[in-house]
């Protein structure tokens, strides 16, 4: 109705923060925003990019677009839909589809979808074992990449062999190894992933015409999978927990304590102590390589690099098997409950005509959708901490040069300023003479650093441009839940009550309770037993906490999210997406979380 | 007998006490609780009638009405009606429902009295009235009344002119009353087991509000609604209103509506216990019956305890010819066609 008076604003309107003018600039031109973008419509990706981007960050956006739209437009051809392009301004990443309208074109895209992406759905299972086995060997060669040094001299034993390459030309080599596997990752991330939503979204549109009042987290029970690495971790910590009670070093986990702390006191406590600590070390490889985001940001730190988190869970499971508690993960409960649900649903339907159609979804949803819950282990964890790791490594070596003052700086520059600075380094280290960049690169982190701060701050319009009549692309539906009503309700936003927040109904439930705000993982000490857990974004990481706390609230996540699979997992109120809790909610605050309806109420 | 207590009754006794009585006596056959209670059969009926018939013939001038003359038929009907509540009971049954009242409630206790016709659910508005339930009813003397009222519900001007408009012979006309103990409720409402605005059946709606569930049925007071997953018991709706008056018993019987006190009008009344112990008796009657019920229940002040006064089948989705969702494809991957294809 009043449509046409509401608008978002239009790309070209929206001015760079003065004073950012250069740090907005040093972001590839390709990802600047130009006035032919105006008639086209954006939407902040809030949910994969929810904090102003560092500049060398930006990869991660680059690397991801670059291979779903491959997956898209050219490997399945998606009859209606093409890739998805990228945009950054004041550190904010907006994304718009590309869909098809022209009717032949999509005649003979849907011929070549049914060729391709079908011969995938027939032979799933032996390509999602290639697939594992893909990803198992591109992380091997991650693992595998040279250590990022520039020795005194070249080692004897590479100019006996006759080698005749030297040590900085091996950190080139290993630079483009470590961005050419990143890059690599992402396209195995999105061989199966739209597949595996759009069978689940077949399913799901099934169940919301045929149950019009069903929740979606009940639908997502129905496909959940048992077996999928994100539970994994957590069960370490459990395994981990129980050996602690065990060999009797359980007492050595104190809140208050930092994790080297707890590490020393094992390592002084005798054998018990030293055993325990093997234990640790079998778990953490590969399990503890699940960082505390999504894989979009470098300072989303994983367990291995940071034990706080799961050390903060050990007291809670170990006082719980000195009780005699059993706290095993109920796969035959879970798998048997999910299988009620499903033949309960099933006898509900209007016919048998129903029924049968009903069976040839399920069945599709549940064999391929455990890629879905699977594939984030290997690639936004595994992979991903393996790849800011190693670009630390250059981070650590380039500000031994000089260039900057902390390893952590190197994510201030692009992709490209880190390869010219390793082009400097690798010249530098050949004339033997200092770099040359110790002179550049300082006051250019300074300013970015500003920058970040800047755009922080700022309030972003959740989308840009002309408003579509209908959303119809199935990989923004799919991902992000954008649909036409989604933007109606941006647009008429603000009149909704102050003390309510409103997110994705992710696990039922209504609990009350203190909410705790924990921003990193330095805050996990803080949360007491029954607090209500209040964080940017919940996943397979929090899984260890989800024992202690009465439920979860996030801003980050839809309810297909790993939060909400894990939240339902342990029967916790959970709502996720609200996009603002943590600045909303202070901490301490009572609030009231209402899981089936996506509500959190401040009390 | 005249008179048939409810858990001598199944739905196979419909054409002998009414749909009402047989509905209660195939509730207690399912292990449901409902107030205890009994039933004039329909028989009490036919002996009442055809004893007046016999003084002044009474079904043989309205069966000869025009239902195009309403300005007679009203006549008719209040002269009809008036003999009915001023006719003394066959001794016969006089007798049955003294002896069954004194043994349902010997202190005198409060009771119901409800119209229990034998035609189907959907034309009981029409054939029999809706105000044909007497709450809180007190000693034999207001119920005896009270079922004459039942009866002479049947010679209402809707009902008469539904009737003769369908040409359905009075002699076929029929009535059971039904006569059971008061819930005092805390409060009550109605139960959907399959959902009243878009039909789906795997949610439970619930409406109920303070007091007597009477003020929810005739909606004179807008109840607390809730949405429960029927297979999952999540509670995606709660919807709770201000609930202004109540109905309470009046002194000397029948009933009264009440301020709310302004502490209570906007707290639900119902907990998220109670839900879920509606939610198991919905799918337990739904269960026996084979399809979707309409319920009214109420919760007893002292006991807590969930009693249901009445079922029935739901109609207005059951009527609906719904074309299915989707089909089976031959190939099943054609299903992907409705997301990938372009959603519409």
């Amino acid at each position: 109705m009043a449509q046409s008076a509401k608008r978002f604003p239009l790309p070209s309107s929206v001015g760079v923060a003065p004073g950012t003018e250069a740090a907005q600039a040093a972001y590839p031109w390709y990802m600047q925003f130009e006035p032919g973008d105006d008639t086209r419509f954006w939407f902040y990706n809030s949910m994969h990019f929810p904090e102003p981007m560092c500049l060398f960050d930006m990869v991660t956006a680059e690397a991801a677009y670059i291979a779903l739209g491959a997956s898209n437009t050219r490997v399945h051809s998606l009859p209606t839909t093409k890739g998805i392009d990228y945009r950054i301004v004041n550190g904010r990443v907006y994304i718009g589809g590309h869909g098809v309208t022209d009717p032949a074109e999509i005649e003979e895209r849907t011929a070549e979808f049914q060729q391709r992406a079908f011969y995938y759905y027939e032979h799933w299972e032996r390509l999602y074992d290639q697939w594992k086995g893909k990803m198992k060997a591109l992380i091997n060669a991650a693992q595998a990449l040279p250590k990022v040094e520039l020795p005194r001299y070249e080692p004897l034993e590479n100019v006996h062999a006759g080698k005749g390459v030297a040590a900085n030309h091996t950190l080139l080599t290993t630079w483009h190894a470590t961005l050419e596997g990143y890059f690599r990752m992402w396209h195995h991330h999105f061989e199966f992933l739209l597949l595996g939503y759009g069978a689940y979204m077949v399913f799901f549109d099934f169940c919301k015409k045929a149950f019009p009042e069903i929740t979606d987290q009940t639908i997502a029970r129905m496909v959940a999978g048992f077996e999928a690495e994100i539970f994994q971790p957590d069960e370490e910590v459990k395994r981990l927990s129980r050996r602690a009670v065990e060999l009797g070093v359980d007492h050595h986990f104190i809140d208050s304590q930092s994790a080297d702390q707890i590490m020393a006191s094992l390592q002084a406590s005798g054998q018990a102590g030293q055993d325990w600590l093997t234990a640790l070390e079998s778990s953490r490889n590969p399990w503890f390589n699940v960082n505390v985001g999504d894989g979009f940001y470098h300072y989303h730190r994983s367990w291995n690099d940071d034990l706080s988190l799961p050390f903060a869970a050990i007291p809670g499971y170990a006082a719980k098997i000195r009780a005699g508690e059993n706290i095993e993960r109920p796969t035959e409960a879970l798998m048997a409950e999910r299988q009620e649900l499903i033949e309960g649903y099933r006898e509900l339907l209007g016919s048998d005509e129903e029924r049968a159609a009903y069976d040839q979804m399920i069945e599709l949803a549940c064999r391929v959708f455990p890629y879905v819950e699977g594939h984030k282990f290997y690639c936004e964890h595994w992979y991903t901490n393996l790849f800011f790791n190693k670009v630390r490594e250059y981070g650590a070596l380039l500000a031994g040069l000089g260039m900057w003052d902390a390893e952590e700086d190197i994510f201030h520059l692009s992709r490209y300023e880190v390869e010219q600075a390793i082009v400097d380094a690798m010249t530098s280290w050949a004339i033997g003479l200092p770099p040359r960049g110790t002179q550049r690169w300082r006051p250019l982190i300074a300013e970015r650093k500003a920058a970040l701060q800047v755009w922080s701050g700022m309030e972003s319009s959740p989308a840009l441009g002309e408003v579509p009549d209908l959303i119809d692309d199935p990989a923004i539906v799919m991902l992000w839940g954008i649909t036409r009503e989604s933007l109606d309700r941006w647009l008429d936003g603000g009149e909704e009550n102050p003390n309510e927040i409103k997110g994705f109904a992710a696990s039922s439930g209504v609990v009350e309770g203190t909410a705790r705000v924990v921003k990193s993982v330095q805050d996990i000490g803080r949360l007491q037993q029954g607090d209500i857990l209040v964080c940017q974004v919940t996943n397979p990481t929090w899984a260890p906490v989800f024992q202690k706390i009465a439920a979860a609230v996030s801003d980050i996540g839809g309810s297909m999210s790993h939060a909400a699979i894990v939240a339902r997992e342990y029967g916790l109120p959970a709502v996720v997406g609200t996009g603002k809790a943590t600045t909303r909610i202070p901490d301490g605050a009572r609030i009231r979380v209402d899981g089936a309806r996506g509500l959190v109420t401040i009390l | 007998m005249t008179v048939a207590w409810f858990a001598d009754l199944t739905l196979a006794d419909r054409p002998a006490v009414g749909g009402k009585g047989a509905s209660l006596g195939e509730l207690i056959k399912a292990g449901i609780a409902v107030p205890p209670g009994f039933v004039v059969r329909t028989e009490g009926f036919e002996s009442f009638v055809t004893a007046l018939d016999a003084a002044e013939p009474l079904r043989a001038p309205v069966e000869a009405l025009d239902p195009a003359d309403l300005a007679r038929a009203e006549a008719v009907c209040a002269a009809v009606r008036a003999r009915i509540e001023a006719a003394a009971l066959p001794a016969t049954v006089e007798q049955a429902v003294r002896a069954s009242l004194a043994e349902l409630v010997p202190q005198g206790e409060p009771v119901a009295v409800r119209s229990s016709a034998t035609t189907e659910d959907s034309d009981e508005a029409s054939f029999a009235g809706l105000q044909d339930t007497y709450l809180w009813q007190i000693g034999p003397e207001q119920v005896l009344g009270a079922v004459r009222r039942c009866w002479a519900s049947l010679y209402s001007l809707e009902s008469v002119t539904y009737r003769r408009k369908h040409g359905l012979p009075e002699a076929g006309v029929a009535m059971g009353v039904v006569i059971q103990r008061m819930v005092d409720a805390r409060c009550a409402g109605v139960m959907f087991t399959r959902s009243p605005t878009t039909g789906d059946r795997s949610v439970i709606t619930i409406e109920g509000a303070w007091g007597l569930g009477s003020a929810v049925v005739s909606g004179e007071v807008t109840p607390d609604r809730w949405v429960i997953g029927k297979l999952t018991g999540e509670i995606p709706v709660r919807d709770i209103s201000d609930k202004h008056i109540r109905q309470v018993p009046a002194p000397g019987g029948g009933i009264v509506d009440e301020a709310v006190p302004d502490t209570e009008r906007k707290v639900p009344c119902l907990s998220d216990d109670d839900l879920q112990r509606l939610r198991a008796i919905g799918r337990q009657v739904e269960k026996h019956y084979g399809k979707p019920q309409d319920i009214e229940w109420a919760i007893d002040r002292v006991s807590g305890e969930v009693l249901l006064l009445q079922s029935r089948p739901e109609t207005v989705w059951a009527a609906k010819d719904q074309a299915p969702v989707a089909t089976a494809q031959a190939n099943p991957l054609g299903h992907l066609m409705t997301v990938f294809g372009g959603r519409k």
